[in-house]
């Protein structure tokens, strides 16, 4: 399990990033924390020519808070989010994702923007943000652009970065304090990658639920937000009725894949559990 | 824990003596000495496919390689029975004309580097046309099956081993018992994974020809033999070496065609050659065990007395057999010990081993006890249902208490303590309160089930046991010699293999009672065919029973001859002396010696003395018991989470007996990862295959080896029964846990689910599988 | 050719190692072929098991998922630099000792590394924080119980 031999080339400044990869082109990735890419370098499912490393790219770790939203630097590690200072449901919501990425030694390495990019469907931060509408601000020679989450993950580890172009922050829209927050995610073992994962975002006022955001992590190509959850829970009293309405409507529209930890049928119903017990644990 | 002071040792739970080294990152594991070796490096190319003919392996120019066409002069392992149902079959170091697994190697590659030799490996063509894999037993037994080797089978084709018993008037019990109850349970296929995984360096020694091979083995001795009989050389060209191993549990006791292509190839190259095992490699192409089914009917009388059981019982052994135990391990170790710790007479049994196209199969730590086990407990709790009598109730009316019994394949279960380790976990576990939470606990919409398991373990078992079983070369004996110096430092050589079992420290502790000093004043050299005698190595639970009573035997026999030189340096009668505190006195005198003046006296001064024959201070001893059995009844606390069908351990209980605890803290480690083993196996690992036979959990992101928040506190209890089949006391006690944990979580799942109308039988009760029962239990209405 | 050997300067226990390894070359394969510090193990390579845990800055890494080319620089800490200078034992490795907290060994190295990672870091170390964490290694051995029990009795140790 050693990975087949590939050009080294450890980036300076995003300029030099940038230039590295629009001259190495196709074959090229970039290492960030690496937690996702070296293993399957290792097992030489990934086999770049080239990997161009930012990881000595300071300036890219780190939360910016503005008045409306916060910028998510690509660098920042999985455990800067589990301990981040972010007040409001934004950051109850990226602690209690941060806690339940992996184990702590890949959270001390494994970055926010590694995990965005590589995009695995089960991934908290894809989840997170699909959920929240984040949007990526990518860059390249060509100059600075700003992709919507919707449009970002196109499938199963792909997503709309061109091979030239460079993840350097997400945005998230704050929270205001009427938001209620859950992570809930089911996996065999602690630590492991969700066979489903739920993220919830509801805006509660006097008891009746206003925006309505509930997202899927492992049951499609890519996160995926349940509009037929969404649709049912706007509007409605924040209470069981509602929930399992909820609930049951998020699991019939999904079509899940089967693997060996279960089929199609098994994670639908995972969905409607899960989904239910996010909203029935809803907090601050 | 205690490290310092005087004896008697035995009995304490004395610090382990290598840790502190081990604990600075000074183990020297294999890995760790080819790392600081020049020494070139091995990629095995493997085959992609379940099952073909091979047309051609290309090398191209530049990469060094051995294939098949290169190894005309080596034999193939080819391990026998003495039994006529027993198809041998033939493992080629490297596959030649067909491949039997994904992950049979077809090459070996040479090359400056590990990397290196895996990027020359990727050039290496391998030209395969596919045939049809079998991949299930019900696969391989249907009408028109392909052949997975190419030979005569007495019975259905692929059936390579079918071992059959019928005791006597069993028919007529059988037919006219008052009830009959038939389960049918299982396990999925396991990796004994060991967090190190196999690996070898076999080194050229220029001057003299021989190779050592430096390698994570069990079995020093028999590794060297295999090799040796393979490349038709004499033994003494070759020394294994076992280092600090890494794990075993089993899957590092039989011989690895590696190893052979390794040691021919140190030898073609008249350099050192290297490889080490990727986890990819180690859970695709190391040994697989326990994928086997079992279905029993047991008639019982009204009382729930089991007068007759009989069982199919069906291993699917993959597409070769191990070396030396054989593929017939299995299935025919479940024919022979069934029965376990229940008063049964009649007894009706076949027992199957079936070739498939996949890794094949050898001993992984309780073998098919643990299966075995489920079935059979699942068979008394079924019956006790059935009966409407309670699982504990039942178990009491079979349970074996009189001893010796004789068990209908001719087992003689020596003293022990069924019912009273039974009794003990049953309180503990405080059932009636147990059922109090339960009931309150289901008003609040949470299941919780409780579930027991009883089992006799046999352990310690010497040739006697093996011969039974009719293997071609038949394991048991261990011998030890041992040496006092001048100083009165002790060195004891072993042929046992310890890897982490403590057995260092266990012998260390017998013989420094026996002898009167301290465990810190004895070494124990083992892993060494150049400086250990002849042994079998480290598994089945039996190296602190015979390599214990051998080394117990081997410190009497030293006594004896410090005894006679102390009786005449004090002149008094050797018998009367009294060995402890580094001394030998003379009871209730102030007359005493140093056992280091008589050392010394041994060697130095011989001429002084009149009546002790011979210089030094040597003896030797050999020990081949006919094996003893340890129990233990296990009891499982569960919550069932019915709308995932995630189980969780709540509690975990083991009252054990082993008989005379030389160590508790190292018997209770074993017990500790013996039960974490047997949840693994019962909740969480399965190779999985899918429909072509590829490996579906070739890594550890899908294979699931539990980690710490999956396993519960574990509470032990100990009784020591002593009986008279070993010499220290002391019984195995190293599979235990693996055996007793699965049947106890299977139960508690059941206990919790029932009245959903869900009762489990298969391994693992993977969250999606124990869903799919309930699901289709509310289905059907059984609720 | 920037696939060839790369110069690189690594920080191990307080020791400087010049080195001069492929950019392929993981931090395990560094430390243990070129440092010749064989005390961290490989148990997967795929950042599962944890047996090659090491320190890197302070905190618990997998040593298989970072390349020593990324490592140049900083400060790496790994199983041999937990005792002290004469042999001492680290309260660690004094608490696995004294708790049977070990087997085979093998995957020792990674759960102490880990386990330093935690009792001295500045975070607040509870009882719950320890069984967290512990759960991020393998051990095939010991049923983990020990292991807990050694690391709780080191934190208790240490915080006095």
């Amino acid at each position: 399990m050693k990975p087949a031999p590939f050009d080294y080339i450890p980036a300076a400044s995003v300029a030099e990033a940038v230039a590295a990869l629009a001259e190495l082109g196709d074959g090229s990735k970039v290492l960030a924390g690496g937690q996702s890419l070296l293993p399957m370098m290792n097992f030489r499912l990934a086999r770049p020519d080239a990997l161009v490393d930012i990881g000595g790219l300071g300036e890219l770790r780190g939360v910016q808070a503005r008045e409306r939203f916060i910028e998510v630097g690509a660098l920042t590690r999985h455990l800067d989010l589990e301990r981040t200072g972010v007040p409001g449901p934004l950051g109850s919501l990226l602690r209690s994702a941060g806690a339940q990425v992996g184990h702590l030694p890949i959270r001390t390495r494994g970055t926010f923007g590694g995990s965005v990019a590589h995009a695995d469907p089960a991934s908290e931060w894809c989840v997170l943000a699909a959920l929240l509408d984040a949007t990526m601000t990518v860059t390249s020679l060509a100059g600075t652009r700003t992709v919507a989450a919707a449009d970002f993950f196109t499938t199963i580890f792909t997503t709309a970065l061109e091979p030239d172009e460079l993840l350097t922050a997400v945005t998230l829209p704050r929270l205001d304090e009427s938001y209620r927050v859950a992570v809930v995610e089911f996996a065999r073992r602690a630590g492991d990658f969700a066979i489903v994962a739920v993220m919830v975002a509801c805006s509660v006022r006097n008891g009746v639920i206003g925006d309505a955001r509930v997202c899927l992590g492992g049951v499609a190509d890519r996160p995926v937000r349940s509009l037929a959850a969404e649709s049912l829970l706007a509007g409605q009293p924040a209470g069981a009725a509602a929930f399992r309405a909820a609930a049951d409507a998020a699991a019939a529209a999904v079509s899940p894949p089967a693997d060996i930890h279960g089929s199609a049928g098994y994670r639908r119903d995972l969905v409607s559990v899960l989904l239910r017990r996010a909203l029935e644990r809803m907090a601050p | 824990m205690t490290g310092s002071g005087t004896g008697p040792w035995v009995g304490r739970s004395v610090r382990r003596l290598g840790d502190p080294s081990i604990l600075r990152g000074e183990g020297r594991y294999v890995a760790d000495a080819i790392a600081g070796q020049d020494c070139l490096h091995t990629v095995f190319v493997r085959s992609p496919v379940a099952a073909g003919v091979l047309r051609a392996v290309q090398v191209p120019a530049g990469v060094w390689a051995l294939t098949a066409a290169e190894l005309a002069s080596v034999a193939g392992i080819c391990p026998t029975m003495d039994r006529p149902d027993y198809v041998p079959v033939t493992t080629p170091v490297l596959a030649s004309d067909v491949v039997r697994f994904v992950g049979e190697p077809v090459a070996m590659v040479v090359a400056a580097s590990p990397a290196e030799a895996l990027d020359a490996a990727e050039l290496v063509g391998v030209e395969i046309d596919r045939t049809p894999p079998v991949l299930s037993v019900a696969d391989a037994l249907r009408a028109g099956a392909p052949a997975v080797h190419d030979v005569a089978f007495p019975g259905e084709v692929n059936t390579v081993v079918q071992g059959t018993l019928t005791t006597p008037g069993f028919g007529d019990i059988f037919n006219a018992a008052a009830t009959t109850v038939t389960v049918s349970s299982g396990s999925a296929r396991q990796s004994a994974l060991p967090i190190e995984t196999r690996g070898s360096l076999a080194d050229y020694e220029q001057r003299t020809g021989r190779v050592t091979l430096t390698t994570s083995t069990q079995m020093p001795h028999v590794t060297r033999t295999g090799i040796c009989t393979s490349l038709g050389i004499p033994a003494d060209l070759l020394r294994v070496v076992a280092p600090d191993v890494g794990g075993a549990f089993g899957q590092k006791m039989c011989l690895a065609r590696e190893d052979i292509a390794l040691v021919h190839a140190a030898r073609q190259l008249r350099r050192a050659v290297a490889w080490v095992e990727t986890r990819e490699e180690n859970l695709t192409a190391s040994w697989h065990s326990r994928e086997q089914q079992y279905t029993l009917t047991g008639a019982f009388d009204p009382d729930g007395r089991l007068l007759a059981l009989r069982a199919d019982i069906v291993a699917d052994v993959g597409a070769y057999s191990c070396y030396p135990v054989t593929f017939g391990v299995e299935p025919l170790m479940a024919l022979s010990e069934l029965p376990g710790p229940y008063a049964l007479e009649h007894y009706d049994v076949r027992a199957r081993g079936v070739l498939t196209n996949k890794c094949p199969i050898a001993p992984y730590r309780g073998v098919s006890r643990p299966a075995m086990t489920l079935a059979l407990e699942r068979l008394m709790d079924t019956a006790a249902k059935q009966l409407g009598i309670s699982p504990v109730q039942i178990r009491l009316r079979n349970l074996v208490r009189e001893f010796p019994h004789t068990t209908p394949t001719g087992l003689v279960l020596d003293k022990a303590s069924y019912v009273e380790t039974m009794q003990d976990a049953v309180t503990a576990a405080d059932l009636p309160g147990f059922r109090v939470r339960q009931q309150a606990a289901r008003e609040q919409g949470r299941l919780l089930g409780i579930g027991l398991s009883v089992f006799a373990e046999h352990t310690g078992y010497g040739t006697p046991a093996f011969g039974a079983r009719r293997l071609f070369m038949t394991p048991g004996y261990e011998r030890v010699e041992i040496t006092m110096d001048p100083s009165a430092g002790v060195v004891i050589r072993i042929g046992s293999s310890p890897h982490g079992q403590g057995l260092a420290t266990t012998l260390a502790q017998i013989i420094a009672d026996e002898l009167g000093i301290a465990p810190e004043q004895i070494r124990v050299v083992h892993g060494d065919t150049d400086s250990t005698p002849f042994g079998w190595g480290t598994f089945a639970s039996r190296s602190l029973v015979i390599c214990g009573g051998a080394a117990l035997m081997a410190a009497r026999r030293l006594r004896q001859q410090l005894a006679a030189i102390a009786g005449e340096l004090l002149d008094c009668d050797p018998w009367d002396l009294v060995f402890g505190d580094g001394r030998i006195t003379r009871p209730g005198t102030e007359s005493e010696v140093a056992i280091g003046h008589v050392a010394g006296f041994a060697y130095l001064n011989m001429n002084k003395l009149k009546s002790t024959s011979g210089s030094g201070l040597y003896a030797e001893a050999e020990y081949d018991p006919r094996g003893t059995f340890s129990n233990a009844c296990h009891i499982a606390e569960v919550e069932v989470d019915p709308e995932t069908g995630e189980v969780k351990i709540l509690r975990f209980l083991v009252a054990e007996d082993a008989g005379r605890l030389i160590n508790p803290a190292i018997a209770d480690g074993q017990i500790c990862g013996g039960v974490a083993q047997g949840i693994a196996n019962a909740l969480y690992e399965e190779l999985v295959y899918d429909e072509d036979g590829n490996l579906s959990t070739a890594s550890l992101m899908d294979y699931l080896p539990p980690t710490s928040a999956e396993i519960p506190p574990i509470t032990i209890m100990h009784r020591e029964t002593i009986s008279d089949t070993e010499l220290t006391g002391a019984k195995g006690i190293g599979e235990g846990g693996t055996i007793g944990a699965p049947a106890a979580v299977l139960s508690a799942i059941s206990d919790a689910v029932t009245h959903l109308g869900v009762d489990v039988f298969q391994m693992p009760q993977s969250p999606h599988r124990l869903h799919a029962s309930i699901q289709e239990a509310k289905q059907e209405g059984r609720a | 050719m920037s696939r060839a050997k790369r110069d690189l300067i690594l920080y191990v226990n307080g020791d400087r190692f010049a080195v001069s390894v492929e950019p392929r070359k993981s931090l395990a394969d560094t430390l243990r072929e070129d440092c010749h510090l064989t005390g961290t193990h490989l148990g997967c390579e795929h950042g599962v098991c944890g047996a090659c845990t090491v320190l890197l800055d302070g905190e618990p890494v997998r040593a298989c998922l970072i390349l020593g080319v990324q490592a140049a620089g900083h400060s790496i800490r790994t199983v041999e630099g937990l005792a002290g200078e004469n042999g001492t034992l680290h309260p660690l490795q004094q608490a696995f000792w004294d708790n049977h907290g070990l087997q085979c060994g093998f995957c020792t190295p990674g759960f102490l590394m880990l386990a330093a990672g935690l009792l001295e870091s500045a975070d607040p170390v509870t009882d719950d924080k320890i069984d967290d964490v512990l759960s991020s290694n393998l051990c095939r051995c010991t049923g983990y119980q020990n292991i807990t029990r050694a690391v709780c009795a080191a934190a208790r140790v240490m915080r006095q």
